[in-house]
């Protein structure tokens, strides 16, 4: 059975809805980015330099990084000398497979739930990536599941942060914890759990303050709260994610690094990624960094909030590639 | 650190150029094919970096160079040069309305940093005796409202709104009649962030455009967008022909390539960088320190004025003296660090010199406040006489030292030996600049980094 056919499959298992979600937030990229690809190869019949360099500056667009972009031209280069490659058609199942196998990968990257007892998630992120609301829809996404949040207002810097999670706490209907505005957030934290097991709640949703990755003190804090975390209840926090603009470009690899070195980072959430067109940017952290993507916001709305499925990614990304494969396929299978 | 690796080859390629006295075709070549990725990597637009490099190799490979005696300085030159005219050049004023007052609107994508923007604006115009009013018109996100409040509350400017049930266009209409009737100089709209293709929203803000006819519209853009950066600013140019872009979360390591893109595309000059989310006022943006930091060649610029803000001048004169007859003490070691430390966490320090992406990447070097701290200690636990006079330092003055400072021998030993390199160096510096010297303690300084640190 061939890849895509296979891809076909697994997704069909899966609930339309989501499959939706994944397609309606996908557009922009799609079109920005498959159907250039699509269009080069149509428009340049003969592999050559020229053909090339628009192929890295399609992917380069697309915020795919520069490092993922050289080696994958790389590749191309080898496996077309290989197969003797001319003409540029032949290069299009090479190229998708290539791009699809740095997307996809086996492991299934759900959250990860305390095995009994309380959950405790941590979320880290630069200012402005969207924590404070990715923390409101996860909380609904929990709470429509049936199970007991609680919010930590982390975020005791910035001007009005904490009421905005107020606000996001009485649209989903939990709880907040927190202090006045400029307390130790670490406080809030140890505050928190402690209201948290009294409560005996399942998830506990930690919300901190935005910091750019380079500002080591403010790097030190977020170790402070990682510590408190996991002196309070030892196997938490179960998951540090880290809240990534999509619309960020190669800042985002420097982010992933850098948090991942000072709060042990065990995820990514990718938000805004139905407002831009440049979905490249999940390719370049695949391929660079060893974290796996966990949840994507795929728009506004409070279920817009999708765990992060690479089938699914894959699909709605290559929907129009998939069915063209499947109809050359077609004639041979039957 | 993620561009660091590249900020180095780029240097590498440039320090051979240098070096050259005839540079060929192939040379440049060379070089253009490490600068396109760097830019690249910078998340310059592909675009631009395309007819940026067409345009440099074309001067580069005529005659300027050709002529010149050392083609590879040239050839630096016009790339820097280039990046900074893409920019805009030089920095540009705010627009001022003929009869008070001048409207701002401030657009962008969501978490750009507009409302801390429209603070920070309000400050700066506050400083310049300006009579600001905020107008809060984000009703959508939770708790904007209020942030603009304690913004406008830590100021001491104004905030106007009408709550978040009122549309966003009859609250600038009635705001800027606020201002009016209160005599305001300078009214600065906040709005709520959105995606350039969310119609709805879009069309909102036209409205508040056509309502208020705003003498600037400010895009804020994170420094940290990626290639879409030139798609939001083209986009919400179209609609609302932009005046101005406000740069922000610059403190960051990014080397916000985005930022060059943007002016090249919509012909809009960025006329603000924005930095930290504390209250300071916005600061002017300057086309050639960002073009030397997207080459990475650092921003010495920038570290000058930092350091003359904040060093105190007379100290300073008096230093640069005291360095030049080498009468240099500990005494005055401590208070230059001291100095030093006033600047701010010196890890940002050195990511503004030029080169030092390379010595990092080189030695390893961590700088690790706490060794400072150590530094400091031993130096206070010297007599007076020592710090004078550190050549009577001797086995168990050290080892007093090393006690009274919880610290080694071997720390004390290498901290005097360290501190007998520095005063030699010193005097060869003074004695290079001759008996007048040079006119300022930082001129001095501009003039060591560029021996130490070609590039």
């Amino acid at each position: 059975m061939s890849f895509f056919k296979r891809l076909k499959e697994s997704i069909s298992q899966k609930t339309e809805a989501v499959t939706n979600i994944f397609k309606e937030g996908l557009t922009k990229t799609r079109t920005a980015f498959v159907e250039k690809v699509e269009e080069l190869i149509t428009r340049r019949k003969k592999i050559d330099e020229a053909f090339y360099e628009e192929l890295e500056e399609i992917l380069i667009g697309a915020d795919v990084g520069v490092n993922t972009v050289m080696t994958l031209i790389d590749e191309l280069r080898v496996e077309v000398k290989k197969r003797k490659i001319e003409d540029a058609a032949e290069l299009q199942p090479v190229l998708s497979e290539k791009l699809v196998g740095l997307l996809k990968s086996d492991e299934q990257s759900g959250l990860r739930m305390a095995d009994s007892g309380m959950t405790v998630i941590l979320f880290v992120g630069v200012n402005g990536v969207g924590k404070t609301t990715t923390i409101g829809k996860l909380a609904h996404k929990f709470k429509s599941e049936g199970k007991s949040v609680l919010l930590a207002a982390g975020d005791t810097f910035r001007a009005g942060a904490i009421e905005q999670l107020e606000v996001w706490g009485q649209r989903v209907g939990v709880d907040v914890i927190k202090q006045e505005s400029g307390a130790d957030p670490a406080a809030v934290m140890y505050d928190a759990v402690n209201a948290a097991k009294n409560r005996g709640v399942d998830v506990l949703l930690c919300d901190t303050a935005g910091r750019l990755q380079n500002k080591s003190n403010l790097m030190d804090e977020l170790n402070k709260i990682f510590r408190v975390l996991q002196r309070e209840v030892p196997s938490a926090p179960h998951e540090v994610l880290l809240v990534l603009d999509a619309t960020t470009g190669q800042n985002a690899l420097s982010q992933a690094k850098l948090f991942g070195e000072k709060s042990g980072v065990t995820g990514l959430v990718l938000t805004k990624l139905d407002g831009t067109a440049k979905g490249g940017i999940v390719i370049a952290i695949r391929n660079e960094l060893n974290l796996p993507v966990k949840l994507v916001g795929l728009g506004e709305k409070m279920n817009d909030l999708q765990e992060f499925d690479s089938d699914q990614f894959v699909h709605a990304l290559f929907a129009g590639l998939i069915q063209k494969a499947e109809e050359s396929e077609a004639p041979l299978e039957g | 650190m993620a561009f660091e690796g590249l900020a180095s080859r780029l240097q590498n390629v440039f320090g051979k150029l240098r070096g050259k006295g005839k540079v060929s075709e192939e040379d440049v070549n060379e070089a253009m094919r490490e600068v396109r990725l760097a830019l690249l990597e910078a998340d310059v637009n592909f675009k631009v970096v395309k007819d940026f490099i067409a345009k440099v190799k074309d001067r580069a490979i005529g005659q300027e160079v050709m002529k010149s005696f050392t083609p590879g300085m040239v050839v630096v030159d016009i790339v820097n040069k280039e990046l900074t005219e893409l920019m805009g050049g030089t920095n540009s004023k705010l627009a001022k309305a003929n009869k008070p007052p001048t409207v701002i609107l401030m657009a962008g994508l969501q978490g750009a940093g507009k409302t801390t923007s429209s603070g920070k604006l309000a400050k700066l115009l506050l400083k310049e005796k300006h009579r600001p009013l905020l107008i809060a018109g984000d009703i959508y996100r939770p708790a904007a409202i209020k942030q603009l409040q304690v913004l406008g509350e830590q100021i001491g400017v104004p905030v106007f709104t009408l709550g978040d049930q009122t549309s966003p266009v009859e609250i600038a209409r009635a705001g800027l009649q606020h201002a009016k009737d209160n005599n305001h100089d300078y009214v600065i709209i906040d709005t709520a962030g959105r995606l350039h293709i969310d119609e709805a929203l879009m069309e909102e803000l036209h409205q508040i455009h056509s309502i208020t006819k705003p003498d600037e519209v400010l895009l804020v853009i994170d420094a940290m967008t990626g290639q879409e950066a030139v798609n939001v600013a083209q986009s919400f140019h179209s609609q609302l022909e932009l005046t101005g872009v406000v740069l922000t979360k610059l403190d960051g390591d990014t080397r916000g390539g985005a930022a060059l893109s943007v002016k090249a595309v919509t012909g809009c000059p960025i006329k603000f960088a924005a930095t930290g989310e504390k209250i300071e006022p916005l600061e002017p943006f300057y086309p050639d320190r960002m073009a030397s930091r997207i080459l990475g060649m650092g921003d010495m610029l920038s570290l000058i004025e930092k350091a003359q803000s904040s060093i105190d001048a007379e100290k300073a004169a008096e230093m640069e003296r005291k360095m030049r007859t080498a009468e240099f003490t500990f005494e005055d070691f401590l208070e230059q660090m001291e100095q030093v430390r006033k600047l701010g966490p010196l890890d940002q320090l050195f990511d503004m010199l030029p080169g030092m992406g390379k010595m990092k990447d080189m030695k390893n070097v961590k700088v690790d406040e706490k060794q400072i701290g150590r530094v400091e200690a031993i130096v206070k636990s010297m007599t007076k006489e020592e710090k004078q006079k550190p050549e009577i330092m001797n086995h168990s003055r050290r080892k007093r030292i090393a006690t009274g400072s919880g610290t080694t021998v071997a720390d004390v030993n290498r901290l005097i030996k360290q501190f007998d390199d520095m005063r030699k160096m010193m005097k060869q510096f003074s004695s290079m600049m001759g008996p007048k010297g040079p006119k300022g303690g930082l001129k001095g300084l501009k003039g060591m980094m560029g021996k130490k640190f070609p590039f």
